[in-house]
C-alpha cells in the first residue's frame, strides 16, 4: 500500500509542493493539499493510536476499584484519565483529515480497524500497574518522542501534550516497582513475576525485525516514521537493563547479555507466533476488551442523543424567542 | 509474516498492522455525532489565548464544561474560549483549496480545523 | 535527532518543536491545601467526637468517588469519562485528608495492624475497616445504575456536601476549614454538572426523561439520610466545629425545587429509606451494597498487611 499513488489529474506543481515542504522538515497542515496515499497512512496510524490509548484504559483500569492505597489509587485513576484524553487528543487529530470519532469507533468496534496488541494481556497483579508504567509506557514513549516531529502539523502537536503529560506515567510505575521492592518478599515476588510476564510482550511492541516488515520505507520518507523497529528494540532493552537492575528484577531472557563490541546489549528473539496469533485477534483479551469498549459506546448512545436533542431545542427555542 | 508487514512500532503503543486497515465507512450509524469545538486558553493572565485542541459537545455550554474538563486538568488555564469548528473562517495556505484537491472519496467530507465555508472567496 | 538512551531525554527540551512553553497552555503544580494551616486540635473539642465526625464526611466522599471511579472506561463519551473521573479525584482528594484528620484527633480510631506495618493511616482507615466502621451515608454506596441514576445521584450528594461544606469553611478547627475551602471549589462544579445533566437528560429524548424519572425514583429516598442529624454532629456543630445537617435543609430543598422545576420534573413522593432501628449508615448500619464494595477495595491492601505501597 505504501507507493506513492496520486490520483491521475493531480496538479504536478502540488505534489512538488507538498515534498518539498516534507524536504524542509516543515509541518503539513490540514488546509495543505496532500497526496490521498500520505492521508491515508496517516489516518490509519492516527486511528490505531487513539484506539490504542481507549483500549489501554481497560487493564490498568480494571484495578482502579482495587488499588492498595489511596494514593496509589489516585495516581492510578488520573494515569487511566489521560489515556482518555490522549485518545481524546488523537481523534481530534485524526478529524482533521476527514474522518470522524464517530466512525473511527465504530470501525474499531467492528474489529476492522486494530489497536496495539500489548493491551490483548491481561493484568493479573497490583505489580502489573508498575509494570505496565515501567516497561509499556517506556516502550510507547521510544516510540511516541519521535512523533512529536511528524511531519503532519495536528498530529505532531497531540503527541507533544501527550509526551508531556506521559512523563508522570512511567515513573509512577517504575515508583511503584521499586517501593514494592522494599517491602515484603511476597511483593518482590509479584513483581519479578509481573515483569517476567510483561518482557516479552513489551519488547513485540516495537514490531517484527525489520528483515520482515519489508518495507517502510514510504513512510520514512513521508517523516511519518523516523526509526525502524530494530532500532527502536535496541533503544529500550539498553535503556531497560539499568533500570531493572537498579530495581533488583531480572528479564526472562538467558541470551540478554552486554556486547562490548557492538556497545549494545544482545538479547534474545520474542515468540513471533505468539504475537502474530494476538494480532490476529487471538489474544488473551482481544474479545473481551472489545466488548467492554462495545458496551460503553452502546450504552452511551441515548446519552449522547439525549444531549443532541436538548441542544436542538434549546437552539430552537432561543430562536423563536428572537424571532 | 507476509500480508500483514506493515507493522510500524512508531505510533504509539506499539506495532500494529494497518496494511488495508479501511480508513473510513461506507455507511455509518444513524446517531448524530456531536459537533466539533476548538478549545482555546489563556495560561495565565497577561498571555493570549492559544489552541490547545479540540472536542465535541452538544452545545457550548458543554463545550466550557468539558474543554475545563479535558484541557484544564492540570491547572492549565485562567479562561477557555470555545467555538464551533465549521464557525471558525480560514484563509486558504495554498493556491488551490483542499476541498477539490485530488481524491476519489470523502476526503475532506468533514473539513474540521480551520474550514472555509463555501461562500468565502480564496484569499 | 534527540538521544533516546534515557526516556526523558526529549521529551520536555524539543525547543525547535515545542517553542516557548507558554505557547502551549500545559499547566502548572498544584498546591497543598492544608500549606501553613495549624493542625492541632482546638483543646475544648472531644477529639473522639472530631474524629468520628471526620469519618462521616471523609467516607461519603471516599464511597462516592470509589462509585464515580468504576465509570472510568465506560462512560457515554470520552469526554463524560474525563469528568467523572475528575469529579472522583476531588472526592478521593477529600476523603484523604478528611481519613488523616479523623486519624491525628483520634488515633483510637485506626485500626491496629500488625507490628511493623508500615500502612499509612488514611490506608488503614480506608484498607482495614469492615462496613460496620464505615459511617458513609447508604446514598453513596448503591451500585451505580445506569448514567442517569449517577447523574441523580451526584445532584442529590453535591447539593447536600455543598451546603455543609460552604458552613463548615467557618469551622473553629482550622483543617477542616481549610478542607472546606477546597472543597467547595469542587462541588460547585460536580453541582453544576450534574444539574445540567439533570436538565439535559429530562428534557432530552422520551428514553432519557423515562430513565431519569426512574433513577430519579430510585435514589430519592437515600438522601434525607444527608439530612438526618446524627448525635456527634449535634456535638460538633455545637462547639463550632461541626455543621448541624439540619441547618442547610432549607437551602437544599431550594436548589432541588429549582432543578426539579427547571426540568419539569415533580419531587418524589417516597420518604426516607427506613433504618434499623434507628441506625442508618452514619451509625455503621448499611446497604448490602457496601460489604461487596469493600471487598473489592480492600482485598490487595488485605493480602498485604505489612506491605508498602
Amino acid at each position: 500500500m505504501t507507493t506513492t499513488q496520486v490520483a491521475p489529474d493531480a496538479d504536478d506543481a502540488l505534489l512538488a509542493q507538498f515534498e518539498a515542504t516534507i524536504g524542509r522538515s516543515d509541518r503539513i497542515e490540514p488546509r495543505d493539499w496532500m497526496p490521498d496515499a500520505y492521508r491515508k497512512t496517516l489516518v490509519r496510524q492516527v486511528a490505531q493510536h487513539a484506539h490504542s490509548e481507549i483500549i489501554g484504559m481497560q487493564p490498568e483500569g480494571a484495578w482502579i476499584t482495587r488499588a492498595p492505597s489511596l494514593r496509589r489509587k489516585a495516581i492510578l485513576l488520573a494515569k487511566v484519565q489521560d489515556e482518555a484524553g490522549h485518545g481524546l487528543y488523537l481523534y481530534s487529530a485524526a478529524e482533521t483529515l476527514g474522518v470522524s470519532r464517530q466512525e473511527l469507533t465504530e470501525l474499531l468496534i467492528e474489529g476492522r480497524q486494530k489497536y496495539s496488541s500489548i493491551f490483548n494481556y491481561p493484568t493479573l497483579s497490583y505489580a502489573d500497574v508498575g509494570t505496565i508504567g515501567w516497561l509499556v509506557d517506556g516502550a510507547a514513549i521510544c516510540n511516541q518522542v519521535p512523533l512529536c516531529r511528524t511531519s503532519y502539523g495536528p498530529y505532531g502537536r497531540a503527541m507533544i501534550r501527550i509526551c508531556k503529560e506521559e512523563s508522570f506515567h512511567q515513573r509512577q510505575g517504575y515508583e511503584l516497582l521499586s517501593t514494592m521492592m522494599r517491602g515484603t518478599d511476597e511483593q518482590r515476588a509479584m513483581v519479578q513475576e509481573s515483569v517476567d510476564r510483561f518482557w516479552w510482550p513489551a519488547l513485540m511492541m516495537f514490531g517484527p525485525p525489520d528483515a520482515d516488515s519489508p518495507n517502510t520505507a514510504q513512510s520514512m520518507a513521508w517523516g511519518v516514521k523516523r526509526n525502524t523497529n530494530d532500532d527502536l528494540r535496541q533503544r529500550f532493552v539498553d535503556m531497560s537493563v539499568p533500570q531493572a537492575e537498579a530495581l533488583g528484577v531480572t528479564f526472562p531472557d538467558p541470551e540478554l547479555r552486554w556486547n562490548a563490541e557492538r556497545g549494545h546489549h544482545d538479547f534474545g528473539e520474542p515468540d513471533w507466533d505468539e504475537f502474530m496469533q494476538v494480532v490476529r485477534g487471538h489474544g488473551p483479551c482481544n474479545t473481551q476488551r472489545i466488548a467492554h469498549r462495545r458496551r460503553a459506546h452502546e450504552d452511551g448512545a441515548w446519552v449522547r442523543e439525549a444531549a443532541t436533542a436538548f441542544a436542538d431545542r434549546q437552539r430552537s427555542e432561543r430562536a423563536e424567542a428572537h424571532g | 509474516m507476509s500480508g500483514e508487514q506493515d507493522l510500524t512500532a512508531e505510533g504509539g503503543h506499539g506495532a500494529v498492522p494497518l496494511a488495508g486497515v479501511p480508513v473510513a465507512k461506507k455507511e455509518h450509524s444513524a446517531e448524530r455525532e456531536w459537533p466539533l469545538y476548538e478549545v482555546f486558553v489563556r495560561g495565565k493572565r497577561g498571555l493570549n489565548h492559544v489552541h490547545v485542541g479540540s472536542l465535541h459537545a452538544a452545545d457550548d455550554e458543554m463545550a466550557v464544561r468539558h474543554a475545563r474538563d479535558v484541557y484544564t486538568r492540570r491547572n492549565e488555564g485562567v479562561s477557555i474560549w470555545v467555538v464551533r469548528a465549521d464557525a471558525v473562517t480560514a484563509s486558504s495556505p495554498d493556491e488551490k483549496d483542499p476541498l477539490f484537491a485530488p481524491s476519489g472519496d470523502k476526503v475532506y467530507r468533514h473539513p474540521t480545523f480551520y474550514a472555509i465555508p463555501d461562500d468565502v472567496p480564496h484569499m | 535527532m534527540t538521544d533516546h538512551s534515557n526516556a526523558y531525554d526529549g521529551l520536555l527540551e524539543h525547543h525547535d518543536v515545542a517553542g516557548d512553553s507558554s505557547q502551549w497552555a500545559f499547566g502548572t503544580d498544584f498546591e497543598d491545601p492544608l500549606a501553613g494551616v495549624d493542625t492541632t486540635v482546638p483543646d475544648d473539642v472531644d477529639p473522639a467526637a472530631l474524629a468520628t465526625y471526620c469519618l462521616m464526611l471523609g467516607d461519603d466522599a471516599l464511597v462516592m468517588s470509589h462509585r464515580l471511579g468504576e465509570w472510568c472506561s465506560r462512560a457515554p463519551d470520552l469526554e463524560e469519562d474525563i469528568a467523572l473521573a475528575n469529579t472522583a479525584l476531588d472526592l478521593l482528594g477529600q476523603a484523604r485528608l478528611l481519613l488523616a484528620r479523623a486519624a491525628a484527633a483520634d488515633p483510637s480510631v485506626v485500626p491496629v495492624l500488625p507490628e511493623g506495618s508500615p500502612v499509612p493511616a488514611e490506608d488503614a482507615l480506608a484498607f482495614f475497616r469492615g462496613p460496620g466502621d464505615f459511617r458513609n451515608v447508604r446514598l453513596v454506596e448503591v451500585p451505580n445504575g445506569d448514567f442517569a441514576h449517577t447523574v441523580a445521584r451526584l445532584l442529590l450528594f453535591a447539593t447536600v456536601r455543598l451546603a455543609l461544606l460552604t458552613r463548615l469553611a467557618g469551622s473553629r478547627d482550622p483543617v477542616l476549614s481549610a478542607i472546606a475551602v477546597k472543597g467547595v471549589k469542587e462541588l460547585t462544579y460536580h453541582r453544576d454538572y450534574a444539574g445540567r445533566w439533570f436538565l439535559t437528560l429530562a428534557k432530552g429524548t422520551e428514553e432519557s426523561r423515562r430513565r431519569l424519572l426512574a433513577a430519579l425514583e430510585d435514589v430519592w429516598p437515600l438522601h434525607p439520610e444527608m439530612l438526618a442529624t446524627h448525635p456527634v454532629e449535634a456535638a460538633v456543630a455545637a462547639l463550632g466545629v461541626g455543621v448541624d445537617p439540619a441547618e442547610v435543609r432549607d437551602e437544599v430543598d431550594a436548589v432541588l425545587e429549582q432543578v426539579l422545576t427547571a426540568s419539569d420534573v415533580e419531587r418524589p413522593e417516597r420518604g426516607a429509606l427506613a433504618g434499623v432501628r434507628g441506625r442508618t449508615g452514619r451509625h455503621g448500619l448499611h446497604t448490602e451494597a457496601l460489604s461487596r464494595l469493600l471487598a473489592e477495595m480492600q482485598v490487595v491492601a488485605r493480602e498485604h498487611p505489612l506491605g508498602q505501597w
